[in-house]
C-alpha cells in the first residue's frame, strides 16, 4: 500500500461523512425536532418591558 | 437614564457593556484604517514618528477591528443569544465580570504595546507573550462561561446559532495556543518555536482560521439568530444550516496553504490548500442562500426596515467575497492577485461589509432591548438608515479602489518587454496606486463617520427616557 492508497482512502471516507451528515438532517426522523429548534428564537420570554408588562 | 435596566431573568448587563465597547472600538479601530490609508496615499502623514508610523499603527488597527471592535460584538451577540435561546440566565455573573474586564485588557494591552513596536510579527497574532497568556485565560473563562450556560438550558434543542458560536469559541482557543507557542527571551521579546517553513505554515493555518471561525462561524451564529428575528419567521432551511455547520467547520482548516502559493511550502500542501479552499464556495453560499432565503415572502420589509437591510446587504458581501475569495486562492489567479491591493479589496469586502454590517444589523436590535427601551426600538430609524446607506457607499469605494489597484499593480509587475526585461519598475507601480489610493482613504471615511452616526444614535437611545422615545421614529 503506498501513499495514493491512503489518499484514496481519506478522500472516500471524506465522501462518506459528509453524506452521512446531509442524510441525517435530511432523514424524516429528524423533521420534527428541527422544526422545533427552528421556532426556538420565537418561544423565548418576553423581550422588551412593555412585552413584560403585558404578560403580567 | 435607565441604563441600570435589568430583566428578570437574564444577565444583560454584560451585554450592555460589550454592545457600547463594540461601538466604541468600532469608531476607534476604524479611525485608525482612515489614518493609515491616508499614510499610504500621502507618506508625509507618518511624521517620522516611529509609534505614528504605518507599520505600527497597521497592527494596530488590526487588531483593533477584529479582536476589539468584531470580538465585543460576538461577545455581546453570544451571551445574549446562549441565554434567549436556552431561556436561561448566564450560569455566573462574576465569570461574566471577569470575561468582559479581562478582553478590555487585552486590547488596552494591545494599544500600548504595538504603537511601542512590541510585536511577535505574526500577523494578527502580533501580541507578546505574556498578553497572548493573558487572553488564553480570558479565552477559556468566556469558554466556562458559554458551555456552563449551554449545559443549563431549560430547552430540549441547542439551537443552531450556538453550534456556531461553539465551534468559535473552541477552533479560535486551540489557533491561539498553538499559533502562539513562543519562547520567551524577556518580559517584552519572545520567539517562535516553530522555524521556517513550518512556521509560516502554523501562521496561515491560524491565520486563516482566524478569518474561518471568529470572522465566519462567529457571525454565522450572529446571523442565524438575527436575520430570523428582524424577519419575524424562522430560518428557511434548518437542515440546510446543519449541513452548513458541519461541511463549513470541515473544510475551513486545510484550507490556510493558499496564503503560501509558489513559496517553499511543498507544492501538494499547496494544491491541498487550493482545493480546500474552492470546495468552501458550497458551504458559504448554502449559509448564504438560507439566510437571504429567510425573507422569502417578507421582502417588502427591506422597503421600511433598515436593520434588515444591513443584514440581507451584510450576506451579499458575504456571498460575494466568498465566490472571490476561492477564485483568489486558485494558483494561476493568486499569481496575479498575490501582494497586491486586491488582497486588501478583499478582505476589505469582508470585514467591511460581511462582519461589520452584520454586526452593526445585530447591535441595532440588540442595543433598545438590552438597554430595555419600552417598544424595543432604537432612538432614531431615520439615522439608522442613513448609516446603511454611508456604510454601503464606503464599502463600495473601497473595494473597487482596490480591486482597480490590484489588479493594475499585478499587471505591471508581471509585464516585460521583448528582451525579457521589467516593463515597469516598482516605484511606477506605486505612483500609478495613488487615486486609488485617495478613493480608499475617501470610502473608508465615509464608513467611519458612519459609525458616529450609529455612537450618536446608541448614545440617545441609551440615556432617552424610554416613554418618551416611543414618538420617535
Amino acid at each position: 500500500m503506498d501513499m495514493n492508497d491512503l489518499r484514496g482512502i481519506a478522500t472516500v471516507l471524506c465522501m462518506v461523512a459528509f453524506l452521512s451528515v446531509v442524510f441525517w438532517a435530511y432523514s424524516s426522523k429528524r423533521k420534527k425536532d428541527f422544526e422545533e429548534a427552528s421556532m426556538l428564537p420565537f418561544s423565548e420570554k418576553p423581550e422588551t418591558p412593555s412585552e413584560l408588562e403585558d404578560t403580567e | 437614564m435607565t441604563s441600570a435596566y435589568n430583566h428578570p431573568e437574564y444577565n444583560y448587563k454584560v451585554v450592555r457593556q460589550f454592545a457600547v465597547m463594540t461601538v466604541v472600538w468600532g469608531v476607534i479601530g476604524m479611525l485608525v484604517g482612515v489614518i493609515i490609508a491616508g499614510q499610504l496615499a500621502w507618506p508625509a502623514l507618518n511624521f517620522d514618528t516611529p509609534w505614528f508610523s504605518f507599520g505600527r499603527l497597521r497592527p494596530l488597527h488590526t487588531n483593533a477591528v477584529i479582536f476589539a471592535f468584531g470580538g465585543s460584538a460576538l461577545f455581546a451577540s453570544s451571551l445574549f443569544i446562549v441565554q434567549r435561546t436556552c431561556q436561561t440566565r448566564l450560569f455566573s455573573d462574576s465569570l461574566a465580570a471577569v470575561v468582559f474586564w479581562g478582553w478590555q485588557a487585552v486590547i488596552v494591552c494591545a494599544v500600548v504595546t504595538l504603537p511601542l513596536g512590541i510585536t511577535s510579527s505574526k500577523e494578527y497574532a502580533e501580541l507578546e507573550w505574556p498578553i497572548d497568556i493573558l487572553l488564553t485565560v480570558v479565552w477559556v473563562l468566556y469558554g466556562i462561561l458559554f458551555f456552563g450556560t449551554l449545559a443549563r438550558r431549560k430547552t430540549k434543542h441547542i439551537y443552531v446559532a450556538n453550534w456556531f458560536f461553539s465551534a468559535y469559541i473552541i477552533a479560535v482557543g486551540i489557533l491561539h495556543i498553538i499559533n502562539s507557542l513562543a519562547i520567551p527571551v524577556s518580559l517584552t521579546k519572545s520567539y517562535s518555536i516553530y522555524a521556517g517553513t513550518v512556521d509560516a505554515m502554523v501562521q496561515w493555518w491560524y491565520g486563516h482560521n482566524a478569518v474561518g471561525f471568529f470572522l465566519t462561524a462567529g457571525f454565522l451564529g450572529m446571523m442565524y439568530y438575527f436575520v430570523p428575528k428582524q424577519a419575524e419567521r424562522p430560518v428557511y432551511s434548518y437542515r440546510l444550516s446543519v449541513v452548513h455547520f458541519w461541511s463549513l467547520i470541515a473544510i475551513y482548516v486545510w484550507a490556510g496553504p493558499h496564503h503560501l502559493h509558489y513559496t517553499s511550502l511543498p507544492d501538494w500542501v499547496q494544491s491541498l490548500g487550493m482545493v480546500m479552499s474552492l470546495m468552501l464556495l458550497a458551504p458559504s453560499w448554502g449559509g448564504m442562500i438560507n439566510g437571504i432565503m429567510t425573507l422569502s415572502g417578507a421582502w417588502d420589509k427591506l422597503r421600511t426596515d433598515p436593520i434588515l437591510k444591513f443584514l440581507v446587504v451584510s450576506l451579499s458581501f458575504y456571498g460575494m467575497s466568498t465566490f472571490e475569495g476561492p477564485m483568489m486562492a486558485i494558483k494561476s489567479v493568486n499569481a496575479m492577485s498575490h501582494y497586491t491591493d486586491w488582497t486588501i479589496g478583499h478582505v476589505h469586502s469582508g470585514a467591511l461589509g460581511w462582519v461589520a454590517m452584520v454586526s452593526i444589523g445585530t447591535m441595532y436590535h440588540l442595543v433598545p432591548i438590552v438597554f430595555g427601551r419600552k417598544q424595543g426600538k432604537m432612538y432614531s430609524l431615520k439615522l439608522i438608515d442613513i448609516h446603511f446607506w454611508m456604510a454601503t457607499i464606503g464599502t463600495v469605494m473601497y473595494i473597487v479602489s482596490m480591486w482597480v489597484n490590484g489588479l493594475m499593480q499585478g499587471l505591471m509587475w508581471r509585464a516585460v518587454n521583448d528582451d525579457g526585461t521589467l516593463t515597469y519598475s516598482f516605484v511606477e507601480s506605486v505612483e500609478a496606486s495613488f487615486p486609488g489610493y485617495v478613493v480608499r482613504f475617501l470610502g473608508g471615511a465615509i464608513f467611519m463617520i458612519g459609525m458616529l452616526v450609529m455612537a450618536y444614535n446608541v448614545w440617545k437611545t441609551a440615556t432617552t427616557d424610554p416613554e418618551s422615545s416611543e414618538g420617535a421614529a
